[in-house]
Formats: structure tokens, C-alpha cells, sequence
């Protein structure tokens, strides 16, 4: 059995869904975060299998892209999440309804 | 064969790190597993020939994101009291058949895109610094220069968003 490009999409689809579901189901800010950088992950895994599938290097190009938005949105998100931490004292989200109608 | 054998270990550990990431109450658990799984991706990406990718993905992602994270997690404090039960009662049924819908989504409507062939003759497409390089500086230079942009805007909002605080009763007033 030889490992086809497909494989590493099925295992990044599981990946993906693994962080939806941590995006769903937990409360902590810092943790619904890192679901999110997971999500990122499994993305970038069906960039490269699919360049290598179709024999293009964009698809690591494209991962490049998208580490650097991560990497960004690694920096305000965890500065939100300690500039919230400071006001209310909790990283839960259930906790900000501030804007609740 | 070696790649298989990669793969099922390597696969096993990233799965395995993302169901601990999720499912685990201490924060510092979920920043390892969320590690195990960027290093073992990091091996994927050596198996599809993107070396240099892989070598970015342990210094940027398991390096440096990783290390923020665990820095952010021992600032705030490591709260291992969250609540788990659900308000809205129907979460976590809603939560699985939306998941699922979306595997099976996924696995039928890949079907057909998974098995194409690869063009005859053609070589492989090997990510060596200087073939990235070479992509990223000619073909892809002013996105790179976006990210440039996008970097300094994220960096100095980190810096107003930890500066710019007001006192308590100015925070009362505000809220």
C-alpha cells in the first residue's frame, strides 16, 4: 500500500473536524484558540498534498500565506484574550455577554 | 513503504494530540497535544517533499506560536475549573451531526478530486529553499509585501491593545 495524496486529506479533514469540534464544545478562550491554529494546520496539510498532487510548489507558497495570517491573528488574539483576562478576571467565554441584547 | 510506515505512526500521534488538545481540562495538556500534532505535521510535509515548510512549520508554529501560547497560559493562570455542562441543551448532539455531515461531505464530494492522476513525465515538485524562493520572490511578490503590511498592522495592534488601558473608573465609564 502505497500512501496517496488523498490520505493526507482524509487525515486532514479528521484534523479539521477534531478542531471544529474543540471550537464547539469548549469554553476557554486559549483553547477554542489553539482549535482554530489546529484547524489552520489541517488546512495547510491539504495545501501541500494537493501540490504534490498536482505538481505545483504553489501549495507551499500558499502555506507560507497562510502561517504569516496566523501568526498575525496569533498576536491581537492573544492580546485580546489578556486584555480581557485584565477587566473580568476569566478566560471563558461564557462570561462575555456584554453585548448581549 | 517507509512513507506508510510514517504515516500510520505519525498519524496516530496527530490525531491522538488533537483529541487530547480538546479534551483535556488543564490548559498545558492541550498546548502539548496541539504540539504533538504540529511536529507530526511537520513530518507529513517532509513525506510530500516540502522540506523547507516542514522546517518553518517546528520554528514558526511548535517554536514560537506554541511558546506564546504556553507564556499567555502561565500569565492568566492555568483555570482548570471550566464549566462543562452545556446551556443550550441540544450543543453537543448539534455539534456531532453537523461534524459528521461534514466528514461525510468531505469524503463523497473528495472522491473524485483524491485520485487524480499525476501528469506523465512530470517531476516532482520539490520544496527546496531555492525552488520556494525563487516561486515567492518572482511570482508572489507583492502578496509577500502584503504580509509585510499585515504583520506591522498585527504587531502594533498587540502593542495598543496591551498600552492603551485605561484606570478602572475610566473602564466603568466606558463599559
Amino acid at each position: 500500500m502505497t500512501v496517496t495524496p488523498g490520505w493526507y486529506m482524509a487525515l486532514a479533514a479528521v484534523l479539521f473536524v477534531i478542531g471544529g469540534s474543540g471550537l464547539l464544545l469548549r469554553r476557554n478562550a486559549l483553547i477554542m484558540f489553539m482549535s482554530v491554529e489546529l484547524m489552520l494546520n489541517a488546512v495547510n496539510l491539504t495545501f501541500v498534498a494537493a501540490g504534490r498532487e498536482l505538481n505545483v510548489l504553489d501549495g507551499q507558497v500558499s502555506v507560507f500565506f497562510v502561517m504569516v495570517v496566523a501568526a498575525a491573528e496569533v498576536v491581537v488574539g492573544l492580546a485580546i484574550i489578556v486584555a480581557v483576562f485584565r477587566r473580568r478576571s476569566t478566560a471563558s467565554v461564557d462570561e462575555l455577554a456584554e453585548l448581549r441584547g | 513503504m517507509v512513507e506508510t510506515v510514517l504515516f500510520v505512526i505519525f498519524g496516530i500521534a496527530a490525531v491522538g494530540g488533537a483529541l487530547a488538545m480538546v479534551w483535556a481540562r488543564n490548559p498545558v495538556y492541550s498546548a502539548m497535544g496541539l504540539m504533538v500534532t504540529m511536529f507530526s505535521i511537520a513530518v507529513f510535509y517532509v513525506s510530500n517533499s516540502a522540506h523547507f515548510v516542514a522546517a518553518v512549520q517546528v520554528i514558526v508554529y511548535a517554536g514560537a506560536v506554541m511558546t506564546l501560547f504556553l507564556f499567555v497560559i502561565m500569565l492568566i493562570g492555568v483555570d482548570k475549573a471550566e464549566d462543562r455542562s452545556e446551556r443550550f441543551r441540544y450543543q453537543r448532539p448539534l455539534t456531532a451531526g453537523l461534524l459528521g455531515l461534514f466528514v461525510a461531505g468531505v469524503l463523497v464530494a473528495g472522491r473524485e478530486a483524491w485520485t487524480l492522476a499525476r501528469p506523465a513525465g512530470a517531476a516532482e515538485a520539490n520544496g527546496t529553499i531555492e525552488n520556494i524562493g525563487d516561486l515567492l520572490f518572482r511570482r508572489w511578490l507583492l502578496p509577500f509585501e502584503v504580509t509585510a503590511l499585515l504583520l506591522i498592522i498585527a504587531a502594533a495592534g498587540a502593542v495598543a491593545l496591551a498600552y492603551f488601558r485605561g484606570t478602572p473608573d475610566e473602564e466603568e465609564a466606558e463599559g
